[in-house]
């Protein structure tokens, strides 16, 4: 256990990201309101970008932009997880305009943001 | 508490009347004309409305007190509690887990971490000979895997595609809400829930508006040489109209940006990126040489194609950012 929590303090920023992992993931499932919700979403997809850039981190090493043309593994820090971050930050953008467009819509249609009232709306309709 | 929309929806026609009736006051018989068929337009509106509105309001009210009911009982209290309980388990149960799985992982910051492989050497290695970019992040993610970008511009696009679905409002508006209708319909729905004409917003975006997007386009082009490229250069851009249409207002916004616009600039960008795209895989594939040179490193004018490449996404970002923001706003660019 004390072995463990060793671990865990070395690797803080992953233990951090884990944490807010969580966070993001508990608000997604205890809150009834759509925004929450969203909010929620958002929090795990930073969570997972900050997982990725301390993956991709070297001890005393530069950014991976070459300076006075030295280009040796020795001196820039692993450029891969900067790219996936990228990635994810575009797709996650896009993704969080889309589910408030959609929730946008269910308040016009039910002028309501919660969603066991919108069950309730959506299933008198269908009968 | 759920909110009113009967209330909102009365009090949005008592603000556009009260906006009217200053209007007449001020202005000549041409505006006076206007102003009274625009009142007019409201009041059709809303006894349709109302009619729609009445038509549905009973079913709604009945499921709402229904669904207060069941919620006033004690089983429904229990099993919501029960519900929390088990979120919160599943979380703590995930946290251990996840907490555990750092635990084994290599220490922060190590050399030896099995990420760092021949993969990650080699972009560094030879990325600055083989792209032409001095960036190595902007050369793997436009060059190496350049069609993965490809396909990040397109779910941007897409995704900007759809929100245009859902929210641009139409002449069939007003039959899937009332609130999207006045909103729309009201003379002064551009500065709906702002003060109209700020003057201190003004000045201010007079001064930074230039700053942003040009330092939005110093970032596009020097995405091959310092840190930032077409996706962070977009999205200040983005930010720069943005806080421009909202210090002047759609009205002066349209005359060099509008809908007809952001699908010329889009589709021409992403056409472009594919058409270069396409010629560099042509040639990769079949071991010819390609015809643009890669310049010297650290030049503007450098790095080959990767230079054309951010200015394309550039532009479908900044237009997408765009589009979001005036979709959300108003329902229409």
């Amino acid at each position: 256990m004390g072995a463990l929590i060793d671990r865990l303090l070395v690797n803080y920023e992953s233990t951090a990201s884990v944490i807010l992992f969580c966070i993001g993931f508990s608000t997604l499932l205890m809150n009834n309101n759509l925004i929450k919700k969203i909010i929620g979403m958002d929090i795990m997809d930073a969570s997972v970008y900050l997982f990725l850039a301390c993956q991709g981190y070297i001890k005393g090493r530069t950014a991976p932009i070459i300076v006075d043309g030295i280009q040796s593994v020795e001196k820039y820090i692993n450029p891969i997880p900067a790219g996936l971050v990228l990635t994810g930050i575009v797709v996650s953008v896009s993704v969080t305009a889309l589910m408030l467009a959609l929730s946008i819509r269910l308040y016009y249609r039910y002028h309501t943001l919660n969603l066991d009232e919108i069950i309730a709306l959506a299933g008198k309709e269908e009968v | 508490m759920r909110e009113k929309p009967e209330g909102l929806l009365k009090w949005a026609h008592a603000f556009s009347a009260f906006m009217n009736a200053g209007d007449e006051r001020l202005d000549n018989d041409l505006v006076f004309s206007q102003v009274r068929d625009a009142d007019q337009d409201v009041y059709e509106a809303d006894s349709y409305e109302q009619e729609w509105a009445e038509h549905e309001q009973e079913e709604k009210q009945e499921v709402i007190e229904r669904l207060e009911r069941w919620r006033a009982l004690k089983g429904y209290r229990a099993a919501r509690r029960a519900y929390a309980l088990l979120c919160v388990t599943i979380c703590m149960i995930m946290i251990v887990v996840l907490l555990y799985t750092v635990g084994s992982l290599p220490a922060y910051g190590d050399p030896n971490h099995p990420i760092n492989n021949e993969v990650s050497a080699r972009y560094i290695e030879k990325g600055l000979q083989e792209t032409g970019a001095v960036n190595i992040v902007t050369g793997m993610i436009l060059d190496y895997r350049a069609f993965d970008t490809l396909g990040e511009s397109t779910v941007l696009f897409t995704g900007a595609m759809v929100v245009l679905f859902l929210l641009r409002a139409d002449a069939q508006s007003h039959k899937y809400s009332a609130l999207a209708q006045t909103m729309k319909d009201s003379p002064h729905s551009e500065t709906f829930y702002e003060p109209h004409r700020d003057v201190i917003l003004q000045k201010t975006a007079m001064i930074l508006v230039p700053v942003v997007l040009i330092f939005g386009v110093y970032v596009v082009l020097n995405g091959h040489l310092s840190p930032g490229g077409g996706f962070s250069g977009g999205a200040i851009m983005g930010a720069g109209l943005m806080l421009y249409v909202t210090a002047f207002g759609f009205a002066s916004i349209r005359r060099f940006f509008t809908y007809k616009t952001y699908q010329f600039v889009v589709l021409i960008a992403l056409l472009t990126y594919a058409m270069s795209k396409c010629y560099s895989f042509y040639t990769g594939a079949n071991h010819i040489e390609s015809i643009i040179p890669l310049g010297t490193p650290g030049a503007i004018l450098s790095s080959g194609l990767i230079l054309v490449l951010n200015i394309c996404v550039g532009f479908v970002v900044t237009c997408t950012m765009y589009a979001f923001y005036a979709m959300f706003r108003k329902g229409e660019m």
